[in-house]
């Protein structure tokens, strides 16, 4: 932006005899939107393109023959079961999130610690459930929770527990599509935090321990102050993320038991694709759009308000 | 306020030592510097008082009580950092007041404290600014305001001036002087720069390979090394060191440089040296008791012609180089006695303060 503002200034005091165009193919900002066009079309072939037209497609009727306005989403509103999803996808992805965070975070710290000859080969082993694409590891999962042979059970079996209805039960079904993708996620957490936390000083450790900072008080006031700005963001895409997450619940439950752990994606699906109304699907699946617009204004207003305080 | 005790604190990394068997006595009130060369365990000594490094072998006593397994958060010390170590997201006044918010004290007390160490460092102003807008000189003052405010039993310093510019560091040193000439706490000092060392300890530890070579005040170190290499580090420029033998002359004892160059060793100490007759040994003499001969000569003065390679002002005064039997010797003289380059110059070395060094032990006889 500097450097655009110089080049103007520059060019106002030259002698005019290029002509209006070779002056403006000239300015740095010109030439930065040109190297980035290939890119702008990409995207806008890729994400505005459907974006739209999926905007388009939920003013439609069933048939999609005729133009019917906002009908689709008074009809929305109108049924439990929009309401109900809309629940249980915030429920879904702000426990995951918050669990995927969690863990992420205290595993990085005890990777962190793990001496740096070894801590190679627990940082690869680390990140296994993350590199899995997720449908195949659910569908190892799906095995896990079989209800009459799966490992799970039988192991509660050996304490003397009853077997459990996995994905059978509505909140046992919440739990284990919860619990899955915490383990596919958190190591993508693991790996973030563990990068943040090699970047904070040793010396503020030192510091705070001299201070009079007890090891609580150094995570506190030094360990987290540090990393927010990197927890912020990574909490923002991974909202995203499992907001917008398909697979795992598809595989394992596939909204069932009675639409107890559809979220938006898999309801869209279900509506959209399996029930051949795909005007109602594109409508449930535009609802994702103002809930994580909202969050990324938020996050991303107080990350760039505290500025790159580390520094 | 506090005195700390050293016992054969013995430092191991793995199969190195790093520090091998220091014993040293800090008095209360005391200022002591830690000097030495890079990798020479003054740093790591001075990390095993704060609690920060674990002490493999030794005692370490604050006020007679043992602290070897006190955490670094019981140990009511302060440290300054090398690279200051501030809280990047905290602003100077609550970098300043962390140690004491996190011992609860009341809110009155803390702004006292901290106002009151701000005025001492003047950076009255400074208190609402993030570390990130301030200079390597501000963030020393803050760090070391972050030391003052605890009011602790021990200040501990590592290499505290390193990052600052020269004019700065020289300024600072002066400084962190008057702060301690202000607040009396017990101060232990590190640094590689003996200039600092000199300047600011009541006594200065001399430190190589792990191990103590002298302890003393800083002019006692300076007139009177007991090691060659104590004689080397203390003083800018270096120390001179000739290889010499000592000869038998009649009554008296001769130092010779060379086949040409022989002098008498001062009277009084040809007791002190005639063991050493026939051995090689080194001849150590300070650039400033090499000068240009004057004409008022007084007595132990060995006259010589030099050659003079070498020509630097100073300004107050002027350093020459020479060579004697190919090794370089550093002379200070008059900057009116117009030393030239190429010109042989009459020089006069003062017997008085020279050192005679045993090759074989190191140490100055």
């Amino acid at each position: 932006m500097v450097d655009a503002v110089i080049s103007d200034v520059r060019e106002l005091s030259a002698p005019r005899r290029k002509s209006g165009m070779r002056r403006m193919l000239q300015r740095k900002s010109t030439i930065a939107f040109f190297m980035a066009l290939p890119l702008l079309l990409l995207i806008s072939l890729l994400v505005l393109y459907p974006a739209f037209y999926a905007v388009h497609l939920a003013t439609l009727n069933k048939s999609m023959q005729r133009f019917v306005g906002l009908s689709n989403f008074t009809f929305l509103f109108k049924r439990e079961t929009f309401w109900m999803v809309v629940r249980q996808s915030c429920l879904f992805a702000l426990s995951a999130v918050f669990f995927k965070a969690l863990i992420g975070f205290i595993v990085a710290h005890f990777v962190h610690n793990i001496p740096a000859k070894g801590q190679r080969k627990w940082r690869g082993m680390l990140l296994i459930p993350w590199v899995i694409p997720p449908a195949m590891s659910t569908l190892a999962w799906l095995w896990l929770f079989d209800p009459s042979y799966s490992a799970f059970n039988w192991i509660l079996a050996l304490f003397g527990f009853g077997p459990v209805a996995w994905t059978g039960d509505a909140y046992w079904a919440r739990f284990s599509v919860i619990l899955i993708n915490v383990w596919y996620g958190a190591p993508f957490f693991l790996i973030m935090y563990l990068a943040a936390l090699k970047s904070v000083p040793e010396q503020l450790y030192e510091a705070a321990a001299i201070d009079g900072a007890s090891w609580w008080q150094r995570i506190w006031y030094v360990t987290l102050p540090m990393m927010r700005n990197i927890i912020a963001i990574t909490v923002l895409f991974s909202t995203i993320v499992t907001f917008a997450n398909f697979d795992i619940v598809q595989v394992l439950t596939a909204g069932g038991p009675i639409d107890k752990t559809h979220v938006f994606a898999t309801w869209a699906f279900r509506l959209g694709i399996q029930g051949g109304d795909i005007p109602l699907g594109a409508s449930v699946s535009l609802f994702m759009f103002p809930i994580l617009a909202f969050c990324a204004i938020f996050i991303l207003r107080d990350i760039h308000r505290r500025g790159n305080e580390a520094s | 306020m506090a005195q700390v005790t050293l016992r054969k604190i013995v430092k191991m990394y793995d199969d190195t030592e790093a520090v091998r068997g220091i014993d040293l006595d800090i008095a209360d009130k005391e200022f002591v510097v830690l000097v030495g060369p890079s990798g020479c365990g003054k740093s790591t000594t001075l990390r095993m008082i704060a609690g920060l490094e674990e002490i493999s072998g030794g005692e370490i006593a604050v006020d007679g009580e043992i602290v070897n397994d006190v955490p670094p958060k019981d140990r009511d010390m302060a440290m300054v950092f090398q690279n200051y170590a501030l809280y990047p997201h905290m602003s100077v006044y609550q970098n300043m007041s962390f140690g004491l918010r996190l011992k609860k004290y009341p809110k009155e007390e803390i702004d006292k404290r901290v106002q009151e160490a701000a005025r001492i460092l003047d950076i009255k102003d400074l208190l609402e600014r993030k570390p990130r807008q301030l200079s390597g000189g501000q963030r020393q003052r803050v760090a070391m305001g972050r030391a003052i405010v605890r009011n602790p039993k021990v200040f501990l310093f590592d290499e505290p001036l390193s990052n600052l510019d020269a004019k700065l560091r020289v300024q600072m040193r002066t400084e962190i002087k008057r702060v301690h000439q202000k607040v009396r706490t017990t101060t232990v000092y590190v640094t590689h720069d003996q200039v600092e060392a000199m300047t600011l300890a009541d006594r200065v530890v001399v430190m190589n390979k792990g191990k103590i070579e002298q302890i003393g005040a800083p002019n006692f170190l300076y007139h009177s090394p007991a090691t060659r290499f104590v004689a080397g580090f203390i003083g800018s420029p270096a120390m001179n060191f000739l290889p010499c033998k000592l000869e038998q002359a009649g009554d008296g004892l001769n130092v010779r440089l060379s086949d040409t160059i022989a002098f008498a060793v001062p009277a009084e100490r040809v007791q002190r040296y005639r063991p050493h007759v026939g051995q090689d040994l080194t001849f150590g003499i300070r650039p400033e008791h090499v000068t240009e001969a004057q004409p008022n000569g007084s007595k132990n003065l060995a006259m010589f012609d030099a050659g003079i390679e070498v020509v630097e002002p100073m300004g107050n005064e002027t350093m020459v180089f020479f060579s004697i039997n190919g090794t370089e010797v550093c002379g200070r003289t008059d900057p009116n006695a117009g030393a030239k380059v190429g010109a042989t110059a009459k020089m006069a070395a003062h017997l008085d303060h020279m050192h005679l060094i045993d090759n074989a032990s190191g140490r100055v006889l």
